[in-house]
């Protein structure tokens, strides 16, 4: 039995939108498990429904062998950072910390004790004596996160808690997140948009689209197989180029361009994937095409192109020396190709 | 220092208001100091006299009334008392009124709230009658708690908190909820601090409120030990009109005087604590 449990957990809100549908997912012990989904698609209702702060529709969720569907929040032993952090703006830093503590009636003594180690450990103890106001983003995330921790709860939830950081910032907390992470072997549940936090940071990501898991697995499996064209297209960036094409006998057709894909596959109407830096650019090349728009990145570019009507980019180093307008040569190898069926969106 | 000339004028408006509000309140502090002989004889007084202590002392302490029972500072500890009980009374039932409104969920929270909203078209003048049925089958007139109870219900300070309720972030109820707060602390924890500079506001405009009260209590008492200072300052110090005695202006003065005291008190306490919320947003 796993850790935390979600069977079939479905949720419909009042006014008939159906946000989660029949969702199962199992959860191990000390594991970072990453939501990851466009906004909308259902991954922060699920997410608060394991805090409690929704009910459930349909479905059961079980914690550590205890089903919690009717247990309340704050009966469930679970600790969740918001996006916008949620401090108390009245209380200092420390009462921020301790309240949860005093409302599960710890001795003072205690609590200055578990409060001051978190405080060290996040290097916010020079800030105990503040308000809320008097910070700044990262120290208010620094905060949020001290008062999740201190409870010592089973799980932290944390949603989307990096996004209103600038991007330095933000790399830095996600870094600073895994490592106590790491640290503390708590099971956590990460919900974000940005599939780059989610890769960073997750043991395991679950994609996330209109109400439905896409996927689940390792950020490698998910990125070197993933399951749906929703997620080939919306893990990795840039994003994965996908040519609308007819496939038959291991041939697919785009445009003019022929690719042997090395089955016998017969499809009417298929996506064929590839990264833009699998794409293969070399001199002797089989496919040519013209470069629309080069986009300079620094170390890496991205160039823009066409195949028949359909556009592609491409990522290389920018050593390679390729102007907008001129041609280049490259080769789509058949073992770096995703298959998709347009008809269910499925990996064939 | 160099002033712009708009600057000046704008001054000059300033402190023309100033002055505008300032001299009557002077006017009759200044008049109230002096004896009642130089009052009739020259009028209103500018300077300062030499009867200030006799005046005030004897505004205080002397038994007036019909019955002669009644003193000037039993009058004042009855409008404090009323006052007090209704601003507080008022704040406390209006902010927990609308902590039910804005965070339970219940049937029918929207035509309570305009139900109670419409009470503003009904103030106590109009329902005056039914209210002093209402106490009195209750036998409480001449009590402070029959002077007190028809006023504890305020839909402007409900209204108000409703308001400032609403703009609290939802996610401070959900994350006190995960921090174990039931919502009895959620209201005490976290509502009332919030709203501390609110709670002052409508303490402060409920205190004068309850102060100035003239009609009810002059309707509600009887007996001369529950007059409050407004309802006095028609009846004191008139009962010597007849007869060889001079008006006794200048302890009527000295009356107006003392009653304008405890609302000026209750703002300058609490503003102090009014304005600093307002600088610190804490929100």
């Amino acid at each position: 039995m796993s850790f935390l449990e979600l069977q079939n957990i479905t949720k419909i809100y009042p006014n008939g939108t159906k946000a989660v549908n029949e969702t199962s997912l199992n959860i191990d012990n000390g594991e970072f498990v990453v939501f990851v989904g466009p906004s909308g698609c259902g991954k922060s209702t699920l997410l608060r429904m394991i805090a409690g702060l929704e009910d459930i529709t349909n479905g059961e969720i079980s914690l550590d062998g205890n089903v919690i569907n009717n247990i309340d929040p704050s009966e469930r032993d679970v600790a969740m950072v918001f996006q916008n952090y949620a401090l108390y703006p009245h209380m200092s830093v420390f009462n921020n910390m301790a309240y949860g503590l005093k409302n599960r009636g710890i001795s003072k003594e205690e609590i200055n004790n578990k409060v001051n180690d978190v405080a060290k450990l996040l290097e916010i103890d020079q800030l105990l004596t503040r308000k809320p106001s008097m910070l700044s983003g990262g120290q208010r995330q620094r905060v949020a996160m001290g008062r999740a921790i201190v409870r010592n709860p089973k799980i932290f939830l944390f949603d989307e808690p990096l996004s209103n950081l600038d991007a330095k910032l933000r790399n830095q907390m996600r870094l600073e997140i895994k490592r106590l992470q790491r640290q503390m072997g708590v099971t956590s549940i990460f919900v974000t948009h940005d599939q780059t936090e989610a890769m960073t940071l997750g043991d395991r990501i679950v994609v996330i689209n209109n109400g439905v898991v896409e996927q689940v697995g390792t950020p490698k499996e998910i990125y070197s197989k993933p399951n749906t064209k929703f997620v080939a297209e919306f893990i990795g960036s840039p994003q994965m180029n996908l040519f609308n094409c007819k496939i038959e006998n291991g041939i697919a057709h785009i445009a003019d361009m022929r690719i042997n894909l090395n089955n016998s596959a017969n499809i009417d109407d298929a996506s064929l994937g590839i990264r833009p830096d699998d794409i293969l650019i070399s001199d002797n090349g089989q496919h040519t095409c013209v470069a629309n728009l080069v986009e300079y990145l620094g170390s890496d570019m991205i160039i823009y192109s066409k195949i028949g009507d359909q556009e592609f980019s491409c990522k290389l180093s920018s050593k390679i020396n390729l102007n907008a307008g001129d041609t280049f040569k490259f080769d789509i190898s058949n073992t770096l190709v995703h298959l998709f069926d347009n008809t269910n969106g499925s990996r064939v | 220092m160099k002033f712009k000339p708009l600057e000046i004028l704008t001054h000059i408006i300033l402190i023309l208001g100033v002055l505008l509000m300032v001299l009557p309140i002077w006017f009759s502090f200044a008049t109230s100091t002096h004896d009642n002989v130089s009052i009739m004889t020259e009028g209103m007084k500018f300077f300062l006299g030499e009867s200030f202590s006799q005046n005030y002392n004897e505004v205080l302490n002397e038994k007036g009334g019909w019955s002669e029972e009644v003193t000037a500072a039993r009058m004042f500890v009855n409008s404090f008392i009323m006052a007090l009980g209704i601003a507080t009374l008022k704040v406390v039932i209006s902010a927990m009124s609308a902590y039910a409104l804005v965070y339970f969920r219940f049937k029918l929270a929207v035509p309570i709230f305009w139900l109670i909203f419409i009470t503003l078209l009904v103030p106590l003048e109009v329902r005056i009658f039914p209210s002093y049925k209402i106490v009195s089958d209750l036998g409480l007139t001449n009590t402070y708690t029959g002077l007190i109870l028809p006023l504890v219900a305020s839909a402007t300070a409900t209204f108000f908190f409703r308001q400032f309720y609403k703009t609290i972030p939802d996610e401070l109820l959900e994350s006190a909820k995960l921090d174990g707060a039931n919502s009895w602390r959620f209201f005490i924890d976290f509502l009332l601090p919030l709203s501390k500079t609110m709670l002052a506001a409508m303490f402060i405009f409920m205190f004068v409120y309850g102060y100035s009260q003239y009609l009810w209590p002059l309707i509600m008492t009887t007996d001369e030990k529950y007059w409050t200072v407004v309802m006095g300052m028609k009846i004191i110090f008139t009962e010597n009109y007849e007869g060889v005695a001079l008006p006794r202006t200048g302890e009527r003065f000295a009356y107006i005087i003392l009653s304008m005291l405890p609302p000026v008190l209750v703002v300058v306490i609490l503003q102090r604590w009014f304005i600093k919320g307002l600088i610190q947003t804490e929100k």
